[in-house]
């Protein structure tokens, strides 16, 4: 792409004449935002570009981005992206999903998309609602929880989206949340560089049906000691004052305070590309309301290279076709023909 | 010895045996030998429902008619002339096709205690002994001993030895219609060409068949059909699904447009995808999707991409994929979905025959949803139907439904296929640039055949967004507009009916232009139609046939021709569904004749009936 010498662009580029329309306050805007902001910076020319979107209301992302995009149906993005990226390999796909779109109705191509590691990045908007429904739970709800369709409390048990995308061998797996946006920007920035399915859940905040969800984790008060930035090859440290950190008791991450007799050097060094821990990391998904919880992870949790099911597919055909293209008079006829005069 | 050589017109043979028995292979191995001669044919496999239902047992057993003649044929037949029975469940549960007089070909050894009891014959009944046969002709013989004894110098086990007995079946069958069998051991050859041991068998098995029948001084007659009267040309055997993925293949060569495949395996289609993924050398991608929705869903987004997107499926499929074809609708985008149709609801019956979706690929979607369908009539016209799917697709940007059913997907006849340069052309345009004055790209702008531009990601200048929710007109941004709404939905309809204006108007497949009853079918009934309408014709009766490969919209004329002829009556396999669009759109008081069995409609039936209503207009 360093070749094409088109004018640079600005995230103004990324922006269409559309108005957009969620509610006043939504996480989304600031996720618009950051991947507008991000875009000009990638290096790809705008018409290479293609979002595909599912239904919610996260999925109204693609009017809103002056690129090539579609707003499907619900469930679908990976399955229609998953088509398009079979064929048309050199574009940069992109797909917006909810936390209902794509881990409830649309929660089968998820994992398959997953497996088969296209080389598309899924940004999963993570609400622990169905907004766009007007406040159902969703399967990332918490148990008990009030909604309209659970006057009583949610009887469902949620999934932990990340530890799904590890059990479906996903290639990139990454949280961040819609109130930092420049580790927002990162995490979107890595999940392109990533060369395979990039899976990156996005904490949003739904202020009208589930406003708060994520507070713990995003507010300046509770989000050090409540929150655990992953850095590749760093200690994993957290706490406002930098004093506390995991370490592993056998396979089990606990915490040790760094002022009270543990050092650095006896906490878990944090390893992206390590496939046994990664696993343990994503299990860090303690309820943040029970007393003792461990602190919740955002960045790269994981990232391995596995070819890419497009490149394969493709390699497969020039294989057949090095050995000799079909031939439509050849494939007709046959082996077995007669002639009647 | 003297043997007689008897010439004969039209013969049915009905190879049936246990599912592992192999019937399906002697019956396409006897059917091309047939074929290579020259002699028209049409089958009709029969598959039972269970891969491997208890081994003996009724609903274990597996068939294959083949009707070949030196006279044009449109079906296998009603009735069958020969049976080869290769155990006794296959004698009982195909007798009742058999004509009196018929030859009964039975291995005995199918036919022991065991045997019987698993076919539910009564203890110490055998149908070969007790006299009940004696309006046949029974041929006995122990395929299995002859078979053993065949292979007795071969090393293998008395299981794999037993594998070869079809092709002791087969080799007397071509003994007893003088055939040469270079073909059948040909085809051995690629099969089992790694492995000598059971190629040998194989051939030596299918030898000692044929030499039974030279030799042994009982059988006095050999019998001949001659080549038929065809158009002339070169021929080839072709099987409906196979002529689906030609089909496809050929469009996509034609088009220029990359052919993508996505599929969920389900009977009676799977054999298209099957066939499709062997054709990587045409750049073909297949991708065999984790269901149905997925299948539609990734064609949707390789058509978006630029793509000829295909899917593939059967009934149930379909049901599963009507919300993403909604959606295709609101894009308007090309896109080809075949149904290959069998018996429902439900999972119904997988392996049986149907023509039962046609009111779902009408109707069967949320909201105002117009398609267009095609619907091929026999194996061979999977292929130029699919062809035309694919044509209109692309050329008015709407997802097109070709409808085909389990009896011409395992269907195989003559094919005088075509050349390459000259099937017809199918022109393609994609947008490559803002037209002059254009400021803005409208992605729902249209032409005169209110067709949108396809304008695939790639194209600088031209990004657009599309989607389900409702469209403005031309602009193609969201609009809640009642009026727009109401706009959209006219448009979409009149774009498919104007397809009418681009399709060949409907021609009568025989008979006279006004008459008493015009016959109007669509899909498979096509033979048995055709048979029994010219059976009317020669007793002097105004009979026509019409069938219709466009079944939406309708070809401009039907509405004339319906009103030329006293009475029309609409042959389907299903419950009335045809019938009722034609009532519907031409106010015809049509009559139906309905076979809702699983199997095909035969000409006799279709003879009685026609009967029937001549007797009640005289
Ligand atoms: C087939 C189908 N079923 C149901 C709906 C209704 N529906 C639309 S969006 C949605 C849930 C949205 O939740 P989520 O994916 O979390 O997106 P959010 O609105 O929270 O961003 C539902 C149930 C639909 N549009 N289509
Ligand atoms: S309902 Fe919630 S998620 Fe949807 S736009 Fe409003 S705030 Fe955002
Ligand atoms: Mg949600």
């Amino acid at each position: 792409m360093s070749e094409i010498t088109a004018p640079a662009l600005t995230p103004k580029d990324f922006a269409t004449d559309q108005e957009v329309r969620w509610c006043p306050g939504c996480g989304d805007y600031s996720i618009l935002a950051q991947v507008q902001k991000i875009m000009p910076g990638l290096g790809i020319p705008k018409e290479n570009i293609v979002i595909i979107s599912g239904i919610g209301c996260s999925s109204r992302f693609p009017y809103y981005m002056n690129t090539y995009g579609m707003h499907s149906i619900h469930g679908r993005a990976t399955a229609i992206a998953s088509g398009l990226k079979a064929t048309r390999p050199e574009l940069s796909v992109w797909i917006v999903t909810g936390d209902g779109d794509g881990l409830s109705i649309g929660g089968n191509h998820t994992i398959h998309l997953l497996r088969r590691n296209f080389d598309v990045n899924v940004m999963l908007f993570n609400n622990q609602i169905y907004g766009l429904t007007k406040g159902q739970y969703s399967p990332t709800s918490e148990e008990n929880k009030v909604t309209k369709s659970t006057p009583y409390g949610s009887i469902d048990h949620p999934f932990n989206p990340l530890a799904l995308a590890m059990g479906a061998d996903a290639t990139f797996i990454a949280r961040t949340m819609d109130r930092d946006p420049k580790h927002l920007q990162e995490a979107l920035i890595r999940s392109h560089r990533h060369k395979g399915a990039s899976f990156l859940e996005i904490y949003q905040n739904c202020n009208i049906f589930n406003d708060g969800a994520f507070e713990i984790f995003t507010e300046k008060a509770s989000k050090p000691d409540n929150t655990l930035f992953l850095e590749h090859g760093k200690p994993l440290v957290f706490g406002a004052n930098k004093d506390k950190g995991i370490k592993l008791d056998g396979f089990k991450p606990v915490i040790v305070d760094l002022n009270d007799g543990a050092s650095t050097s006896d906490l878990w060094v944090h390893d992206e590309r390590d496939f046994y821990k990664a696993q343990i990391l994503v299990r860090m998904f303690d309820d943040p309301r029970v007393e003792g919880h461990l602190p919740r992870p955002f960045g790269v949790f994981y990232e391995t290279d596995r070819a890419c099911y497009e490149d394969v597919m493709q390699l497969q055909i020039e294989d057949v076709m090095a050995k000799g293209k079909g031939n439509l008079d050849k494939l007709l006829r046959g082996k077995e023909t007669w002639t009647i005069a | 010895m003297i043997r007689k050589e008897q010439v004969l017109q039209d013969v049915v043979i009905k190879f049936a045996g246990d599912s592992g028995d192999g019937m399906q292979l002697t019956g396409t191995q006897f059917t091309n030998n047939t074929a290579l001669l020259g002699i028209d044919l049409a089958t009709f496999p029969d598959f039972p429902a269970e891969i491997r239902a208890p081994q003996g047992t009724l609903p274990g057993v597996s068939g294959y008619q083949l009707r070949f003649s030196s006279d044009r044929v449109f079906t296998p037949g009603d009735e069958c002339d020969v049976l080869v029975a290769m155990n006794a469940a296959a004698l009982k549960s195909n007798l009742k096709a058999l004509k009196k007089g018929g030859k009964i070909i039975a291995n005995t050894d199918g036919f022991d205690a065991k045997n019987l009891r698993l076919a539910n014959y009564p203890d110490g009944v055998n149908p070969l002994e007790d006299g009940s046969l004696e309006n046949y002709e029974v041929i006995k013989m122990d395929v299995t001993k002859m078979t053993r004894e065949a292979l007795k110098d071969i090393t293998m086990g008395t299981k794999e030895k037993d594998r070869a007995k079809n092709m002791f079946v087969l080799g007397f069958l071509y003994w007893m219609y003088n055939r040469d069998m270079e073909n059948t051991i040909q085809f051995l050859k690629d099969k089992f060409g790694k492995k000598a041991e059971i190629l040998d068998s194989n051939v030596k098995a299918l030898q000692a068949g044929y030499n039974f029948g030279d030799t042994t001084e009982t059988f006095t007659t050999r019998y001949k059909v001659d080549k038929a009267r065809m158009e002339s040309g070169e021929y080839r055997s072709i099987m409906g699904n196979q002529a689906v993925a030609y089909g496809l293949i050929a469009a996509s060569q034609k088009s220029g447009l990359p052919l993508f495949l996505g599929s969920y395996p389900i009977t009676p289609a799977s054999d298209i995808l099957h066939e499709l993924s062997r054709h990587k050398g045409f750049g073909v991608k297949t991708f065999q999707a984790e269901d149905e929705i997925a299948g539609i869903a990734s064609a949707i987004g390789a058509a978006y991409g630029g793509a000829l997107g295909v899917t593939t499926t059967s009934g149930p499929g379909m049901a599963l994929k009507g919300e993403a074809m909604g959606l295709a609708v609101m894009l308007e985008i090309p896109l080809v979905i075949c149904d290959i149709q069998r018996g429902g609801p439900s999972t119904g019956l997988p392996t049986k025959t149907e023509q039962s979706d046609l009111l779902q690929a009408y109707y069967g979607r949320n909201g105002e949803c117009p398609m267009p369908i095609v619907s091929a009539s026999t194996p061979s016209d999977c292929f130029s139907a699919v062809y035309e799917a694919v044509r209109i697709a692309v050329q008015h940007m709407t997802p097109v439904i070709f409808l085909s059913d389990g009896y011409i997907a395992n269907g195989a006849e003559p094919w005088r296929f075509p050349k390459s340069d000259d099937l017809p052309p199918i022109v393609v345009k994609f947008k490559t640039e803002l037209g002059h004055g254009e400021e803005k790209f409208q992605p729902y702008l249209r032409d005169e055949k209110l067709v949108r531009p396809w304008a695939i990601p790639g194209i600088p200048g031209l990004e657009h967004r599309i989607g389900g929710l409702e469209k403005q007109n031309n602009t193609g941004n969201v609009s809640y507009d009642p009026e727009n709404h109401q706009l959209m939905v006219k448009i979409r309809q009149e774009k498919v009916d104007k397809i009418a204006d681009y399709i060949p108007e409907q021609t009568l497949d025989s008979g006279p232009e006004t008459g008493k009853i015009l016959v109007l079918g669509w899909g498979s009934t096509y033979g048995a139609i055709k048979s029994a309408v010219a059976e009317l014709q020669q007793q002097g009766y105004a009979v026509s046939h019409a069938h219709l490969r466009y079944v939406r919209p309708f070809p401009k004329n039907l509405g004339t021709i319906l009103k030329n002829f006293d009475q029309v009556l609409i042959p389907e396999i299903n419950n009335g569904q045809l019938i009722k669009i034609i009532r519907d759109q031409y106010f015809v008081d049509a009559k139906g004749y309905n076979k809702i069995m699983g199997v095909p409609i035969t000409k006799t039936e279709l003879v009685m009936k026609l009967q029937e209503m001549l007797g009640r207009v005289n």
